[in-house]
């Protein structure tokens, strides 16, 4: 909360900083304006952004990294009878110590405990007055060297205009930063977790039960990584989902584009829309709730054995869903389609559907794949309708009737709850969710690429 | 078609007509078909629309309210463990548990036994002490006194009385009737065949069970039939006889088992077939009292004219009752399947006759943070942790999202490096949620050692979630906004800067908001990445700020739904109905901001 207050104060010092900038530039005119290189109150954002800018950097950075620092710090002076501890104790120590730090106690701290949280409490105060001290102090510097440097031939317009710039090329490269934060974290988890289990087994392994034993002279589940099943599960409900949304929705898509009138379409489109804008957990207790339960009764009386977590259920659920990606992408690509081609097709007598389906629909088959494509790739990284209707066992089946599991089904339960972070349990979620960026981002570069051929055709 | 020579063969011309004929019927039923099917497509997908929606207002509407109970509560200085003078701090901190009981069971005085206590005890919700305690706080006069308090009750009692326990039917038989006495084992002889329809429900019920049990039968047979088969396949190959002679083994049993239930279910169909008579009603049953006399009966035996029975309540007066002052309550669901059974109905009805029992609105639902209780469970914690949440999101992607769409639209050179972004933004708008949940858990978590569960990594996390689409939609924004008036202010001598500042960017807003406002509604119903940073953890605190734990209301919604009580099934629906309403009016603001404020140029 300091940090906060410290910025809160920052900020003010920076307005008094463009009121003094801007009266700085007049005095230095008298008042005449036209004297000035740019209008007054370029001079006091000069002013302001070298008052702020340094000092927030500093405050942001600072708030980053010490934490890590002062924990280093006290890890590295620990009395020796705890230095010698394993990486695991010794994590649970230092948790220790956060936690008396915070008051959030449970037992009561042993010496050595107190000793360090003394410690670390001394480290956080003094990291804190250093960063008021340097946070205010480059502010006023900054503060007093623009007073300084304002005189009535600065730039200062131009030198506002390059801050901005920078500030705008920085907030454009955060998309890249994100990508390659995803990119990194996926990869450094994934490459310590092929470290214990072979890149070979999790790919083409045919079991997966990731259990693995908390003591060691437990029975069994030293845990298998074989993802085989899992991608078996995720392509099984995919197909399911697909199968669903692709006539559905392909099918809506050519009745409003060519069939119905204006009015329905004005009705009838935000209706799809809709669906595209539920949340999926709504989705996710509509599947497990309703869906599931109507399935089963279904099967039940007809006399098949359909489980309380079917892959159906889950499917027809986010197969709903994705209509409307399916949807609205066939739709605008069978609009674009030239009104040529279809004057052509009745020109030679076809009738409508016959036009639609010889002549329309080819015509635009490459942007309906990059529809599919797209909803495809929704279908895969779907999270919430799989964790909540979809089964935990990883069966490896093409039967509809039975539960199986996914990509994202295994990521939430893997990481779920409190774990330790090295053991392969959890590492496995992000090599599962390496696999699972890589498949969608391929997909949709795929479909883009296909949308864009297309467009380049007609346009 | 003009066919020149066509004259010579007239025959062969209707003939070729017919078949044209046909073909163009042919021809206009594929297209009324094609026509149909696309009718069929959007019908079928607007329905699985209004299906969704009709099925959470029906389960969740219920949620809204909530059965209240008057009790009359001593409010017993000694019991609560008071001084002479309590300050508040005191009345504040007494427990107020004990009170509650004794006024439970002073209105229900011939229950004992642990057992039935703890039943008589469950009738009320766990928050009862403190709607005493706050009733007392408001008043603290009313210490010494007895007073009536509206109590909730538990939320067993709410579901059942709400008809979402069992099926409940009441008829009142067209005779008088007679009883044998007002307590114990009561006989009540009725005429004109008064109990005739109990006890052909009952007799229906049987058969059902027998058709239920003899479905269950024939799986057994058909497994059984499998592993004959399975085991002659093993004999013959001889290939494992330890699993043929375990299958032997299964075989038995579970041909012992389809015995039993063919066995039982003969049993059970001779008992429905069985003319007139009388039938023993048991726990697994349907149950049916005879409010009667101002008492309640529980019929344990059954012919046409006659029930015998059990008082619950006992009955004011032991004379003949007259037609339509007496009826027949049935409560489908068996006793043994109910989580409320027929002692607690008896309560229901006594507190029902004096008027004590009364649906009112549940505000607390709109008050509360999240509790294992369904009854006390709210939304409100889940409301600010969303909040806190989205204000983080916003904060952080808004200014971000125009910053970095000013510079791609209006200033970026085409080179390898903008078009690399452009590439990137495009492709994070289609990275699946959840993987932004594993870049905040370890990014954000691990590395920077965030605290879990709170809202402002939350919001982090969204933010880069929902960047895309602001980037998208304002870039497009600005795309519309007509170069002429970047003409004319770059001719007045306006810097770049400027002229995006002061006229582009104002312009553009609008279209920019909306999109703002669409990216933050998909920023409010989203689930998946907040599992991965904590915020799935069970906080009964309402948040007070940005690094308190918290949870949004999609996790609320989550979490609600995996619980299992009943009555969760309505607190999740009304949490989704909440949700929902919170994200059409984003999205209705978008659409006004669109209408009205969007240039056309």
């Amino acid at each position: 909360m300091s940090g906060l207050f410290l910025a809160g104060i920052v900020l003010v010092l920076a307005m008094a900083a463009y009121w003094l900038g801007r009266r700085r530039a007049l005095a230095s005119v008298s008042g005449r304006i036209r004297d000035l290189h740019s209008l007054p109150e370029y001079y006091g954002y000069y002013a302001a952004a070298w008052c702020a800018i340094p000092a927030l950097a500093v405050l942001i950075i600072w708030s980053v990294f010490s934490g890590t620092l002062v924990e280093a710090l006290v890890k590295s002076s620990l009395p020796s009878t705890v230095g010698s501890l394993s990486a695991d104790q010794l994590s649970l120590f230092m948790s220790d110590v956060r936690n008396t730090v915070t008051g959030n106690i449970v037992s009561t701290p042993t010496p050595e405990v107190t000793a360090a949280a003394a410690h670390y409490q001394s480290l956080e105060a003094l990291s804190q007055w250093a960063l008021t001290v340097v946070g205010l102090a480059l502010a006023v510097a900054g503060l007093l060297y623009a007073r300084r440097s304002i005189v009535p031939r600065l730039r200062s317009r131009e030198r506002v205009e390059q801050v901005v710039m920078v500030i705008m090329i920085g907030a454009s490269t955060i998309a890249i930063l994100t990508t390659v934060g995803i990119v990194l974290s996926l990869l450094l988890e994934a490459m310590r977790f092929f470290a214990k289990v072979p890149i070979t087994e999790f790919l083409f392994g045919l079991e997966w039960s990731p259990q693995t034993a908390i003591r060691a002279d437990q029975v069994g589940s030293s845990g298998a990584f074989g993802a085989i099943p899992v991608f078996a599960g995720t392509l099984l409900i995919t197909f399911i989902a697909l199968s669903v949304a692709v006539p559905i929705g392909l099918l809506s898509a050519i009745y409003m584009a060519e069939y119905a009138s204006p009015r329905v379409r004005a009705f009838a489109k935000p209706l799809l829309e809709i669906l595209a804008g539920i949340p999926t957990v709504v989705y996710g207790f509509f599947a497990a709730l309703t869906v599931a339960p109507m399935i089963r009764g279904w099967g039940e009386s007809v006399g098949l054995d359909v489980s309380s977590e079917s892959a159906l259920a889950a499917g027809m659920v986010m197969g709903i869903m994705i209509i409307p990606f399916v949807s609205s992408l066939s739709d605008d690509v069978i609009t674009a389609v030239p009104r040529a081609l279809r004057d052509g097709s009745y020109g030679l007598g076809a009738t409508k559907s016959e036009t639609i389906i010889r002549v329309v629909l080819p015509a635009a088959l490459p942007g309906i794949v990059g529809a599919v494509l797209l909803a495809t790739s929704r279908a895969i990284g779907e999270t919430m309708i799989v964790v909540m209707a979809a089964g935990l066992a990883a069966n490896l089946t093409a039967n509809p009737f039975e539960a199986v599991t996914t990509v994202t089904v295994q990521i939430v339960t893997l990481l779920v709850g409190d774990q330790e972070f090295d053991s392969a349990k959890t590492l496995a979620a992000f090599a599962l969710g390496l696999v699972l960026f890589f498949v969608t981002l391929a997909l949709n570069v795929l479909a883009l690429s296909v949308v864009r051929k297309y467009r380049e055709k007609y346009d | 078609m003009t066919d020149v020579t066509g004259r010579a063969a007239p025959r062969r011309e209707l003939k070729k007509r017919s078949t044209s004929d046909a073909n163009v019927r042919k021809r206009r039923a594929r297209e009324r078909r094609f026509q149909a099917y696309g009718v069929a497509a959007l019908g079928s997908a607007i329905a699985m629309l209004v299906f969704l929606m009709v099925t959470i207002v029906g389960n969740g509407y219920s949620a809204f309210f909530q059965h209240e109970v008057a009790l009359n509560v001593d409010i017993n200085r000694d019991r609560l463990n008071l001084g002479p003078s309590p300050d508040e701090d005191a009345l504040a901190r007494a427990s107020y548990r004990l009170v509650v009981r004794d006024a439970l069971k002073a209105e229900f005085d011939t229950v004992s036994g642990r057992r039935e206590l703890r039943t008589l005890y469950g009738f009320v919700s766990n928050g009862a002490d403190f709607a005493v305690r706050d009733a007392v706080l408001a008043n603290p006069e009313i210490v010494g006194t007895t007073q009536q308090i509206w109590i909730k009750t538990s939320d067993d009692i709410d579901t059942l009385l709400k008809g979402q326990m069992s099926d409940v039917a009441r008829w009142q038989p067209q005779s008088a009737a007679s009883v044998t006495g007002t307590t114990g084992t009561v006989t009540i002889t009725a005429g004109g065949q008064a109990f005739a329809t109990v006890l052909e429900q009952v007799k229906a019920h049987l058969q059902d069970v027998a058709d239920e049990l003899a479905v269950r039968q024939a799986r057994l047979e058909s497994i059984v039939e499998d592993q004959k088969a399975a085991v002659a396949e093993l004999t013959r190959s001889n290939s494992n006889p330890e699993e043929a002679a375990r299958l032997v083994g299964d075989i038995a049993a579970n041909e012992a088992a389809a015995k039993q239930l063919s066995e039982r279910i003969a049993g059970l169909r001779q008992r429905a077939a069985a003319a007139a008579g009388s039938e023993v009603l048991v726990a697994d049953l349907p149950s049916y009292l005879v409010k009667i006399n101002g008492g309640l009966v529980k019929i344990t035996e059954v012919s046409a004219g006659e029930a015998k029975g059990e008082a619950l309540l006992p009955l004011q007066r032991g004379t003949p009752a007259p037609q339509g002052s007496w009826e027949i309550v049935s409560y489908l669901t068996p006793e043994a399947d109910r989580r409320v059974k027929d002692m607690e109905i008896a309560w229901i009805t006594k507190l029902q006759a004096e008027d004590r029992i009364e649906e009112r609105f549940n505000i607390a639902f709109f008050q509360n943070g999240d509790s294992r209780e369904p009854e006390i469970a709210g939304i409100w914690g889940a409301v600010v942790g969303s909040f806190f949440t989205l204000v983080t999101t916003l904060l952080i992607s808004f200014p971000i999202g125009v910053l970095a769409a000013v510079y791609l639209e209006e200033f970026a050179p085409r080179n390898r490096w903008t078009d690399l972004i452009e590439v990137n933004i495009n492709n994070l708008a289609a990275v699946p949620s959840i993987v932004f949940g594993l870049l905040g858990l370890a990014v954000f978590l691990n590395f920077f050692g965030m605290p879990r569960s709170a809202p402002l990594v939350g919001g982090i996390v969204l933010a880069l979630m929902t960047l895309p689409t602001i980037i998208i939609a304002s870039r497009a924004a600005l795309k519309s906004v007509p170069p002429s008036i970047r003409q004319a202010a770059l001719g007045m001598g306006a810097s770049r800067l400027q002229t995006i500042a002061h006229h582009v960017l104002p312009l553009a807003m609008p279209g920019i908001l909306t999109g703002t406002i669409i990216g933050m509604a998909q920023a409010l119903g989203e689930t998946a990445p907040l599992l991965m940073i904590g915020m799935v953890a069970f906080i009964v605190d309402i948040p007070g700020g940005f690094t308190d734990p918290a949870t949004v209301m999609p996790v609320q919604i989550y979490l609600w739904a995996d619980s299992p009580e009943r009555a969760f099934v309505a607190k999740t629906s009304a949490a989704i109905m909440v949700l929902l309403a919170f994200l059409i009016v984003m999205n209705a603001i978008a659409v006004v901001l669109r209408k009205r404020f969007e240039n056309r140029w």
